[in-house]
């Protein structure tokens, strides 16, 4: 059940608590492909999620909305949306949320919106979904949204269907229809993947207004660490369905301290010298069912040691960084 | 209050006026739809026109209503008023003859029959003008039952999938597996002749085909992103159902509908060879030709006009058929593009 707190006002807009997400691994068992991650972004922080392919960013974003595909199941995890609570299994309560409270962007712009619809049309259907107003009304909001995102000539652009439109337009558009509900959430999963380098700067930097703007709190979900660099405010770094470091941007890009944040800030061409061969992290990020016990770092860290063995726990390193990495804890790195 | 079946006929014919408007407004409206229509008309302009001149035919036929004044005799349709009142002989007569076939007794409208009489007297050009509302009904009124039918039962197989799912396919592998004809005979049998029961059992093992294909695309359909996104903003199955996988199953139904078309009035006639066909349709014109082909000398014009009307609207239907399908194919789409 959802129950109404007072914000306090040094809270945190957005809370995730306990996000637990499980997948069947065969004989019965169930393995935790989202594992206890917990995040919390500030009004108007950009929050970015990072890590490599595989390791449950995209499906930490499902799961904050429940849309984990099936046989995939969230066991646990509350969010905490500007001080309303919102737990359960009640479907009808997340379907309000999604669109509602929490607005989401996708990678795929060319193919996120309904080719047969206007965009217009798209858009004004989730302003009716989550507000009471007359279609004229939900068409206004429609057309001021479509301002808001930056989309030139908002009126006529209302009635184009989406081959009309560029995909740069496009993810404005998707970004129209994330804000139609004005929510206190927008995920915007690889948002510019997709788009062109130009294009992508654009988007970026109308994510950062629009957060500002509006008073959001924005999750960024990438795997471009160029990408945080231009956006994030805090980075949380993921491994294997854990977050294993966080800290504020600067934090962790100029001063990684878990293994694996250092070796992905590694392998960046940017920083590498010239002509020298890129860093790699050896090996790939297991499937789940093959995930260690301990650190889920520790087959491919190198500075694994016997500790490793047991899961390690946050070690506070600033008021904002923090490391879950038993080499940090004990002083060894 | 019962309605007089031609009063009913009439308010039918209307209401379809009624839906084709409506139709044609929401064509105008879209861009896309009057592009693609405005494609199809561009390239078969001639076939299109015919299949307008069977459709006014056959409204013509389908607007019926008694003279005014005393002694009310049976209403006579538009059709019929463009032909003389009473335009009988006793039994078959050559094109414009003078006299009848067998016998050679005077014809009461000597030389008026431009395609002769048939066994009961009847003007052969006006059956077969007559045989043209049969043919539209047998075909429209047989994919307005089995193209929402498969629908109804294609896209929540294939969008809930599980056990539903495995129940329709159970279905319709069962009725794919029964020879069609028999089928068609026992529910005829079973259910009787009129227009209606005809065109229900045509449906009933018609519309497997296209159950399976929107079962198949709402199975695709239902993993595009864009589906995935209206689900991430809030928008509930149902309203998924209706705005976003109907609409783009449109592009299946009307290239069904028309490839559809043909096929069923073909049945049809082949019903009517069994027995069970409707009443005035050329397959039953056809199918008195076996007795008539084999009189000496033959009967060929009843044969030959009813034919030739079923040619000409399938040859029509199947070429704006193809035209359709390219136009509004997404495969041959891109092609093209």
């Amino acid at each position: 059940m959802s129950t109404l707190a007072a914000p306090r006002a040094e809270e945190p807009l957005v809370e995730v608590e306990g996000l637990v997400t499980t997948f069947p691994a065969g004989a019965g068992r169930r393995v935790a492909v989202v594992d206890g991650v917990d995040l919390a972004i500030g009004r108007g922080e950009v929050l970015a999620l990072v890590g490599e392919s595989g390791c449950g960013k995209s499906l930490t974003a499902l799961s904050i909305v429940r849309l984990v595909p099936r046989p995939g199941r969230v066991e646990a995890g509350r969010v905490r949306l500007a001080g309303q609570v919102l737990d359960g299994r009640n479907p009808e309560l997340w379907r309000r949320v999604r669109g509602g409270a929490i607005g989401m962007v996708f990678q795929e712009p060319m193919t996120s919106l309904n080719p047969v619809l206007t965009v217009g049309a798209q858009v004004a259907e989730v302003v009716r979904l989550h507000e009471r107003v007359s279609r004229a009304e939900a068409r206004r909001r429609a057309r001021s949204l479509f301002e808001q995102v930056g989309i030139p000539d908002p009126a006529a652009r209302l009635d184009a269907y989406p081959h009309q439109l560029s995909g740069g337009l496009k993810q404005r558009a998707m970004i129209a229809m994330a804000l139609a509900a004005r929510p206190a959430l927008l995920i915007a999963d690889e948002p510019t993947t997709a788009l062109d380098v130009t294009v992508q700067a654009q988007i970026l930097e109308l994510l950062r207004r629009l957060g500002r703007e509006l008073g959001m709190a924005v999750l960024l979900i990438t795997h471009d660490l160029g990408v945080v660099n231009e956006l994030a405010d805090r980075v949380a770094v993921m491994y294997a369905g854990r977050v294993v470091e966080q800290g504020t941007r600067r934090e962790i890009l100029a001063t990684p301290r878990h293994p694996y944040t250092e070796a992905l800030l590694r392998a960046l061409p940017a920083r590498a010298p010239r002509g020298a061969r890129l860093a790699e992290i050896p090996g790939a990020v297991p499937p789940p069912e093959a995930w260690p016990a301990g650190c889920r770092f520790a087959d491919r860290c190198p500075r694994r040691f016997a500790p490793c063995e047991a899961a390690p726990d946050w070690t506070r390193l600033s008021a904002t960084h923090a490391v879950r990495c038993h080499a940090v804890a004990g002083g060894r790195a | 209050m019962s309605l007089e079946p031609h009063v009913a006929t009439n308010l039918g014919v209307a209401a379809l006026l009624a839906l084709g408007a409506l139709a044609a407004f929401r064509v105008r409206r879209s861009p896309f739809w009057r592009e693609r229509l405005a494609e199809v008309a561009r390239r078969r302009p001639w076939a299109l026109a015919v299949i307008a001149l069977y459709v006014v035919v056959a409204g013509l036929d389908a607007v019926s209503w008694r003279d005014a004044g005393p002694g009310l005799g049976e209403p006579r349709s538009a059709l019929e008023r463009l032909f003389p009142a009473d335009f009988r002989e006793a039994s078959y007569s050559a094109p414009l003859a003078e006299v009848e076939f067998y016998g050679g007794a005077p014809l009461r409208h000597p030389g008026r029959h431009l395609l002769g009489t048939d066994i009961l007297g009847r003007d052969v050009l006006l059956l077969t003008l007559q045989g043209a509302k049969v043919a539209l009904l047998v075909g429209g009124l047989t994919c307005a039952i089995a193209i929402p039918l498969a629908l109804l039962i294609g896209v929540p197989a294939g969008w809930f999938g599980g056990r539903l799912d495995d129940l329709v396919f159970f279905l319709i592998s069962t009725l794919a597996s029964m020879p069609s004809i028999l089928l068609l005979i026992a529910l005829v049998t079973a259910i009787g002749r009129g227009p209606l029961q005809v065109c229900f059992a045509l449906a009933v093992t018609g519309w497997v085909g296209f159950c399976r294909l929107a079962r198949a695309e709402t199975l695709k359909i239902r993993e595009l992103d864009y589906v995935q996104a209206a689900r991430a903003l809030g928008v509930s199955t149902p309203r998924i159902l209706w705005r976003h996988v109907l609409p783009n199953l449109t592009h299946l139904v009307v290239i069904t509908f028309v490839l559809t078309f043909s096929g069923l009035v073909l049945s049809e006639a082949v019903l009517s060879w069994l027995g069970l066909g409707l009443d005035g349709s050329w397959g039953q014109m056809i199918d008195q030709a076996r007795d008539e082909l084999s009189r000496s000398p033959v009967i060929w014009w009843n044969l030959g006009a009813a034919s030739f009307a079923l040619f000409g609207l399938i040859l029509a239907v199947n070429r704006v058929g193809d035209a359709v399908r390219d136009v509004l194919d997404p495969r041959t789409l891109r092609e093209g593009a």
